[in-house]
C-alpha cells in the first residue's frame, strides 16, 4: 500500500535522510522517501501490517527528531 | 515568522549583545585582572559560559540525547565537542598561569552555528513559500445552488450534475460545462498561458482557472477528487517522492562526510602531537575541522535547487513529475517526436486540387462521397467546401480505399489509387507529400485533391535548437514514407521512421535504447495512443495534457500549453537546476576542504572556520534559489 503524509517539525535536511534510512530498514517497508522540501512522506509498505509500520516508523524517527510528527 | 523562530532570533540578538559587551569590555579593562587574583581568569569564563549556555542549550540537550540514541556523528554533539574542548583548552592555559584568552572563541563558535541555522531555516522556509505559492489554485470552496439558494460548500461536498456559480474573481472549484452566462477565464495557473480564454454556454470550463469577468453557472462534470485542479496539485505535490540520482548521491555522501572528517580531526590532534608534544596546539586546530563537519550546505541546497526548478516550470504550465526527470531532461540525447498532433497540428488541410479549373466541382463531389465520414481528412474536405453538401446519396465505404456514392444512376469513386485501380478508371498519379484522393465521376475520372497536416508554426524553431544543441531529433510516424520524408525535410530532423503501427514505436524507442547504453531518450507526443512509448522512454512528455487523463498518467512531464516549445523551456530549466546544483556541490566541498586544509596548518583560527561553514551554507541557499527565476 502506498501512502502519503504531512509532517510536523522536520527541521533539518540532514534529519529527513537519517529518517528515510532508518524507515526503510523497518521491517514490512517496501520503499520510502521523505522529503525535507515538501516535509512529506511517501511510505510503500505491507498493507496488513500498515498501521504498525507507520507507528515504528514515527518511533524511529522521533529518535532524530524529538518533536517530530506525522500527521495522520 | 513562527513562533518558534522569533524565540529564537531574540536569543540570538540577546546573546550576541551580551556577547560583544564581555567581549569589549575584557579587551579593555582585562577582566580577569579586574576579578584579581590568581583564579582572576573565572570571572570571564563565567560570564562566557552563561551566553555560551544561554545561546546553546538546546544544542547541548540535543547532542546529550543523541548519543544517548547512540549517534556519534551528530553535528549537535561535534559543534559541542569543538566549543567545549575549546573552553577546555582556554581553562588549561589559564589554570597554568597562561593568558587567560580563547573563551570568546568557544562562545563565538555556538552563537555564529546558531545564527547558520536560523538562517538556513528562514531561507527554506521562504524558498518553500515562494515555491508553493505558484502551486497555489486550490479553490477553498464552491457555490451550489441547492433548493433554491445558493450555498457556500467544499468543493469536495458538491457532486456530478449539481450547478454552481462562480463570481468574478474567483476560482472554477469543480471541471464542468457551463450552462448560463459568459466571461474571461485566467488559465495561466493551468497551462501558463497569459491569454485569458472565452467562454460561453456549453463551453467545458477548467477547476483552477480564475474567472475575470462576470458570474457563470456551471454544471459540474467530474468530482473534485477527479477534477483537472486536484490531479495537477497531487501529481506535483508528490514530484518530491522521486529523487533525482544527485539527491541520493548526496545524501550517500552526508553519510560518510562527517565520520570522515571527525577522523582526520582526530588525526590532525594526535598525529603531530605525539612527534611534537604541543598537544595544545594541534588539538585547538582538530577543533576548528569538527566545526566544518556538518555537510548541511549540500543537504539542504541540493534538494532546494531541484524543488525550485519544479516549481519554476510549473509557473509555465510544465508539470514534472520527479527531481529525476529534471536530471534526465538536462540529460537528454535523443528526442523522439510523435509526428501528428505533435510535430504537426493535427488539422489535415486541403492543399492543392488539380486540375485548378474543375476545383469547384471536384471538392463538390469529393464533398458528397465524404460527408458520412467523420475522419479528419473526410472533416478537411467538408471544411473545405464549406457549404451543405448535396443529400440523398448512398454511401459505401470500401475500407483502405475510399467511397463509392450512388444516387439514381449517378456514380462517384473517391478515394486513393486502390479504388481507381479497382474500378477501372485511368487516372493521373501525383506525386505529392501528403495525402492524395482521387474523383470519379460515372467512371470518368475528374481530378484529385491534396489534403496536408501542416507542421506547427513553432516546430522547426525548437527542432533547429536542438539541433544545434547536438541532440539527435527522430520522428516517428504511421504515414507513409513520402509525407514523413517531405515533414521530416521540412523541420530539419536528423532522422525520421515512417509507416509504424503505435507498438512498433515502443520498438523503436527500445531499438534506440540498445543502440547505445549512454542515450537517454525524450519521447514527446500528445499523449493520444503513445502511453506505452511515453512510459517506454526515458522521459516521456506530454503536450497538451490539460484535461487528458491518459497522457497525465503515462507522462514524466506535462506540457499544459498545446505549444512544442515548452520542450526547450524545460531544458533551459532543467540544464540551470543541474548547473547550480553542481555549482553548490563543487562550491561546498571546495570551501570545506579548504578550510581544513587551512586549519589544519594553522593559517585560519576557529572563527574562520565558522564564518565560513555558516557563509557556504547560506551561500549555497542562495545560489540554490536563483533557479527559481524568469525563463
Amino acid at each position: 500500500m502506498n501512502k502519503v503524509y504531512k509532517l510536523e517539525n522536520l527541521d533539518c535536511a540532514v534529519c529527513a535522510a537519517k529518517m528515510e534510512r532508518a524507515i526503510a530498514k523497518l521491517d514490512g517497508v517496501n520503499s520510502v522517501s521523505v522529503s525535507f522540501m515538501s516535509g512529506k512522506l511517501f511510505l510503500d509498505a505491507e498493507e496488513e501490517k500498515f498501521e504498525s509500520i507507520l507507528n515504528d516508523a514515527e518511533k524511529v524517527c522521533k529518535k532524530i527528531e524529538p518533536d517530530f510528527k506525522i500527521i495522520r | 515568522m513562527k513562533k518558534k523562530d522569533k524565540i529564537m532570533l531574540a536569543r540570538i540578538i540577546i546573546a550576541f549583545c551580551m556577547f560583544v559587551a564581555i567581549m569589549v569590555i575584557d579587551k579593555v579593562y582585562d577582566l580577569s585582572f579586574l576579578a584579581g587574583g590568581d583564579a582572576g581568569w573565572l570571572l570571564p569564563l563565567g560570564l562566557y559560559l552563561t551566553v555560551y549556555l544561554l545561546i546553546g542549550y538546546d544544542v547541548l540537550w540535543r547532542a546529550i540525547r543523541n548519543i544517548a540514541h547512540g549517534s556519534v556523528f551528530d553535528e549537535n554533539f561535534l559543534m559541542c565537542l569543538a566549543s567545549l574542548c575549546a573552553f577546555g583548552l582556554a581553562v588549561y592555559t589559564a589554570a597554568g598561569g597562561g593568558k587567560p584568552e580563547g573563551f570568546d572563541e568557544a562562545c563565538a563558535v555556538l552563537i555564529f552555528y546558531q545564527v547558520g541555522e536560523f538562517f538556513e531555516s528562514y531561507a527554506t522556509g521562504r524558498a518553500r513559500k515562494s515555491v508553493s505559492a505558484l502551486m497555489d489554485i486550490r479553490p477553498d470552496y464552491a457555490n451550489v445552488y441547492r433548493d433554491g439558494e445558493i450555498l457556500r460548500s467544499d468543493p469536495s461536498q458538491v457532486s456530478v450534475g449539481e450547478i454552481i456559480t462562480v463570481y468574478p474573481g474567483e476560482k472554477v472549484p469543480l471541471d464542468g460545462v457551463v450552462v448560463k452566462g459568459a466571461t474571461s477565464l485566467d488559465v495561466r495557473a493551468l497551462t501558463g498561458e497569459s491569454q485569458p480564454k472565452d467562454v460561453s454556454e456549453n463551453f467545458t470550463v477548467l477547476s483552477g482557472s480564475v474567472n475575470m469577468t462576470s458570474q457563470i453557472d456551471v454544471r459540474v462534470e467530474k468530482e473534485f477528487y477527479d477534477s483537472t485542479v486536484s490531479k495537477i496539485l497531487n501529481l506535483v505535490e508528490n514530484a518530491a517522492a522521486r529523487k533525482a540520482k544527485t539527491e541520493n548521491f548526496i545524501t550517500r555522501f552526508a553519510k560518510y562526510y562527517t565520520p570522515v572528517v571527525v577522523l582526520i580531526a582526530a588525526m590532525v590532534a594526535a598525529v603531530p602531537s605525539l612527534i611534537t608534544g604541543a598537544w595544545s596546539v594541534w588539538i585547538y586546530r582538530a577543533l576548528s575541522l569538527l566545526v566544518v563537519s556538518c555537510p548541511c550546505a549540500l543537504v539542504i541546497s541540493i534538494p532546494l535547487s531541484f524543488f525550485a526548478g519544479i516549481g519554476a516550470a510549473s509557473r509555465y504550465g510544465i508539470l514534472i513529475k520527479g527531481s529525476n526527470y529534471l536530471e534526465l531532461m538536462a540529460r537528454a540525447n535523443l528526442f523522439v517526436f510523435d509526428k501528428t498532433g505533435t510535430l504537426t497540428e493535427g488539422n489535415f488541410e486541403v492543399a492543392k486540387i488539380v486540375p485548378q479549373e474543375k476545383a469547384d466541382e471536384i471538392l463538390r463531389l469529393a464533398a458528397i462521397a465524404e460527408s458520412g465520414l467523420s475522419h479528419p481528412i473526410a472533416r478537411s474536405v467538408l471544411k473545405k467546401y464549406g457549404t451543405e453538401p448535396e443529400r440523398g446519396y448512398i454511401l459505401t465505404e470500401c475500407s483502405g480505399k475510399g467511397v463509392i456514392a450512388e444516387r439514381g444512376g449517378h456514380v462517384i469513386y473517391c478515394g486513393n489509387e486502390k479504388l481507381m485501380e479497382e474500378k477501372g478508371v485511368p487516372y493521373v498519379p501525383e506525386n505529392d507529400a501528403g495525402t492524395i484522393i482521387y474523383v470519379a465521376e460515372n467512371g470518368k475520372y475528374i481530378g484529385s485533391l491534396l489534403i496536408t497536416d501542416t507542421p506547427r508554426k513553432e516546430a522547426g524553431e525548437v527542432i533547429t535548437k536542438l539541433n544545434a544543441e547536438r541532440a539527435k531529433t527522430v520522428m516517428l510516424t504511421g504515414d507513409n514514407p513520402i509525407i514523413a520524408r517531405s515533414v521530416a525535410a521540412k523541420l530539419g530532423v536528423s532522422d525520421f521512421k515512417a509507416s509504424l503501427l503505435p507498438q512498433d514505436k515502443v520498438d523503436a524507442i527500445e531499438k534506440f535504447s540498445a543502440e547505445d547504453k549512454n542515450n537517454v531518450i525524450c519521447f514527446v507526443g500528445d499523449g493520444i495512443n503513445d502511453a506505452p512509448v511515453l512510459m517506454r522512454s526515458d522521459v516521456g512528455v506530454a503536450m497538451g495534457g490539460v484535461g487528458s487523463d491518459a497522457a497525465t498518467e503515462a507522462a514524466d512531464v506535462v506540457l499544459m500549453k498545446d505549444d512544442l516549445s515548452g520542450i526547450l523551456k524545460v531544458r533551459r530549466i532543467a540544464r540551470k537546476t543541474l548547473k547550480i546544483v553542481f555549482e553548490n556541490i563543487l562550491f561546498s566541498i571546495a570551501i570545506k576542504a579548504g578550510i581544513m586544509l587551512l586549519s589544519a596548518i594553522g593559517i585560519t583560527n576557529m572563527w574562520f572556520a565558522v564564518f565560513g561553514d555558516v557563509g557556504v551554507s547560506v551561500l549555497a541557499i542562495l545560489n540554490a534559489m536563483r533557479v527559481n527565476s524568469k525563463y
